[in-house]
């Protein structure tokens, strides 16, 4: 397939999953700042987000104060930033557009259908729009896209380009989200293990959606330990690091059978996977699981440079 | 009404062809109509044919108009339609071999050297070279204009890359979602293998150093382009890579185009993008939408592209004039279509009629297109035919002019009910190794009370064409 239509189906997928994670971290900050403060007022929750979406020195260049109004314009509607749900959908909509042959009808409707969506939400008074209506609504048009690409589109190459693009972006967003919890959550050594604690990591597993799964998979108490095992070990949590780092693998395998040759990208996502195999959680806690998460980030964006050199940049020989 | 031919009635009476289309209309509820009307958008936008247009701001993702009251064509009709349209697009392909070869119509006096030669789209890069199958003009749309039961007019001929076919088959598509039973009860002709024929035709000009199975790619400016939704409707019904200037690149002695599997060799270009695009090192420097070496490849037989460099020196308004003269004196046969009466400004007899006529004529830059710089005069201003007047003044050699036709018409849904508005026909005429013509085209309407303007640009819609089986 061309190289330009792979590019933009593994965009579109990266922007769907993207937007999807806004509106997560939406939920999330919505669902701490319910809390009782840890700090000083709930300022610190909504700061640890924007950390987490790696734009806190954008938003407060635009709107300085870090209160969630201005949170839900700069990761809802803030077209100035470039992984707001508006300009994820949008982007993912203009990717589509462009390999609107690639796509199926459903696909295409789905996505088409977001986009006519978000229009009528941009242009509905912000009063009446609560940040529940818009979290959920995102989740709906973005499982919407998700669906249709599952149930209809081809099994070929494309296909595996739109779910590198996914697991890629998911793997990142992940690791993010948790990360929020290092920003936040820890403030003072003394939290650790005590209810507030608890609370506020039940609260991420309810934005990553598996929260009751988590129960089913471990229950008891809810622990640091048991958390990090599930959203970084554990292969039945569809949001894992290594669920993600293993549809890669899949997908990656899929195009160089395909395609009859291996790649650099490939061998990256292997040791990836490799290593996330061989570890656990003490070892992770033991290097520090902010630091652990920092390095996860770095080799998945890493792993999306090969990826792009190796099919999409259109000089592959 | 009357001064307009109505193509559903006769002498009074409702036309064979339209009589069930009568009973249709007359046992519609009013609600039913808006209901399907707007159900018909609603269609339209979801699947995403909408229309930019240049210059005017405003929504991008504007949709043409679509009119629900079909356009019918009795078989005998289209019979000969379609003899008068496939002898023009041989005539118009054995003129341009002619032109970019030895020249025969001009030495033989019939048509002015002048008005080919110095041509701003006479293309000296491709002089002496002969395409494969000698075709230049691979999709030959021909503008017609009726104005009585049996007389139709060519308006304009558009060789190089006619658009608007994806209305002709989406309008057909929505017609039979919507009305199952319009085409249980009328046998009508089907359109739907036009994207199977074009692929065929282009196929069958694949170059001389093809091998096997010939590799056909679409190119387009890309998707801010206002025909993108065309563009990309094509590549996907006809199974072909959709590609812009960027996606290929020239090596040894052919075109490739960038795979996720590395480079592949591309056979046939159906280009939509002028020729002063296609090749920055032959053409416009500046181009960024083309590729560079690209006429090389072509013209050393590595490549086809279609429709040919050099084909807009047929469809220029000036050498249109000419075109029965090339039915004469290629085919040796009568033209079956008549041209309009046209006067060019550049004879200076002509300009001085045109000149005193200016209120009646409707005047036309040579190179223009879109309905945009002509000038209707019946319809317009004082001022606005004075200002024309100068405009043609200072260079009468861009301006032809011909006499305010009276354009037939056909039932329109509109507001106040159903009224009658003028309308024109669009077929899309393939030329490969065969011709061939689907049963069909794109009829364009004027949905403003009274105007003769059909461009989708100036509040022009669509309808669905139908020609029905003998």
């Amino acid at each position: 397939m061309l190289s330009r239509t792979a590019d933009n189906l593994y965009w579109l997928a990266r922007s769907m999953e993207r937007a999807e994670t806004a509106a997560r971290l939406l939920e999330v900050g919505g669902r701490i700042a319910l809390l009782p403060s840890a700090g000083q007022g709930n300022r610190t929750e909504w700061d640890a987000l924007l950390m987490a979406a790696g734009t806190s020195d954008a938003f407060a260049q635009k709107y300085g104060e870090a209160v969630q109004r201005n949170i839900e314009s700069h990761l809802f509607f803030d077209r100035d930033n470039p992984s707001s749900v508006a300009s994820c959908l949008t982007q993912a909509r203009e990717n589509g557009r462009i390999v609107r042959t690639a796509l199926t009808t459903q696909v295409w409707d789905a996505l088409n259908t977001a986009f006519q969506e978000l229009g009528q939400l941009e242009r509905t008074p912000r009063s009446e729009l609560t940040l529940s209506r818009l979290t959920d609504w995102t989740m709906r048009a973005t499982a919407l896209v998700k669906g249709a690409i599952d149930a209809t589109q081809l099994r070929n190459d494309g296909y595996d380009f739109l779910n590198i693009g996914y697991h890629l972006e998911r793997a990142d967003n992940t690791a993010r989200l948790l990360d929020v919890k290092y920003y936040v959550l820890l403030p003072r050594i003394d939290f650790v293990g005590s209810g507030l604690d608890n609370y506020q990591w039940t609260t991420l597993l309810r934005a990553l959606s598996v929260h009751r799964a988590f129960h089913w998979a471990y229950g008891g108490d809810v622990t640091a330990a048991k958390i990090a095992d599930f959203l970084i070990l554990n292969r039945q949590c569809p949001r894992a690091l290594i669920t993600c780092v293993e549809g890669l693998n899949h997908h990656l395998d899929r195009l160089a059978r395909g395609y009859g040759r291996s790649t650099d990208a490939q061998s990256a996502a292997r040791r990836m996977l490799g290593e996330l195999a061989e570890t656990d959680v003490e070892a992770i806690f033991d290097e520090g699981l902010h630091e652990f998460l920092t390095r996860f980030i770095r080799e998945v964006s890493a792993l999306g440079m090969q990826v792009s050199d190796c099919y999409l940049s259109g000089d592959v020989r | 009404m009357s001064e307009f031919f109505n193509e559903m009635f006769e002498a009074g009476a409702v036309r064979p062809a339209y009589a069930r289309l009568q009973d249709w209309l007359a046992t519609m509820p009013q609600e039913l109509r808006s209901l399907k009307q707007a159900e018909a958008e609603a269609l339209f936008r979801r699947i995403g044919i909408t229309f930019a247009v240049y210059g005017e701001g405003g929504d991008p993702d504007r949709l043409i108009p679509f009119d629900m009251f079909p356009r019918v064509f009795s078989g005998l009709e289209w019979h000969r339609l379609e003899r008068g349209i496939k002898q023009r697009a041989r005539a118009l392909n054995a003129f341009l071999a002619d032109v970019y070869g030895r020249g025969e119509i001009i030495r033989a006096g019939r048509i002015p050297a002048r008005l080919v030669y110095g041509n701003e789209a006479y293309e000296r890069a491709v002089a002496g070279f002969l395409p494969p199958k000698g075709v230049f003009s691979h999709i030959v749309g021909v503008d017609l204009v009726r104005t009585g039961p049996d007389q139709f007019y060519v308006l304009e001929d558009n060789c190089r890359t006619p658009s608007g076919v994806s209305y002709m088959l989406e309008n057909r598509e929505i017609m039979m979602r919507m009305f199952p039973e319009l085409f249980r009860e009328n046998r009508i002709e089907p359109v739907e293998n036009y994207p199977a024929l074009l692929r065929r035709t282009l196929a069958s000009v694949a170059p001389r150093k093809c091998e096997g199975e010939p590799c056909v790619v679409i190119l387009t400016p890309g998707h801010f382009n206002s025909a993108y939704y065309e563009h990309s409707f094509l590549a996907d019904l006809m199974g072909v890579e959709l590609v812009e200037g960027q996606d290929l690149f020239v090596e040894g002695e052919f075109v490739w185009m960038r795979t996720t599997e590395g480079p592949r060799r591309v056979d046939v270009i159906y280009r939509r993008i002028d020729d002063a695009f296609i090749d920055p090192l032959c053409f416009r420097p500046d181009s960024m939408l083309g590729v560079a070496g690209l006429m090389d490849v072509y013209r050393s037989g590595g490549v086809s592209i279609a429709s040919a460099p050099g084909a807009g020196v047929a469809d220029d308004k000036a050498v249109y004039t000419f075109v029965p003269e090339m039915v004469r004196f290629y085919l040796g046969e009568e033209p079956i279509l008549e041209n309009v009466p046209t006067w060019q400004c550049a004879r200076p007899d002509d300009l001085k009629y045109v000149l005193e006529q200016l209120g009646e004529l409707v005047v036309k830059e040579v190179h223009g297109s879109g309905g945009y710089g002509m000038l209707v005069g019946p319809k317009s201003t004082a001022e606005q035919i004075e200002n024309f007047r100068a405009r043609v003044l200072a260079d009468p050699h861009n301006y032809i002019a011909q006499p305010t036709l009276a354009l037939s018409t056909v039932p329109t849904f509109v507001e106040e009910g159903i009224a009658p508005r003028h309308v024109d026909l669009r077929p899309y005429c393939l030329v490969g190794e065969r011709i061939e013509l689907v049963p069909g085209g794109l009829t364009r309407v004027a949905l403003r009370d009274g105007s003769l303007v059909v461009n989708s640009s100036q509040g022009g819609g669509v309808k669905d064409t139908w020609v029905l089986a003998q």
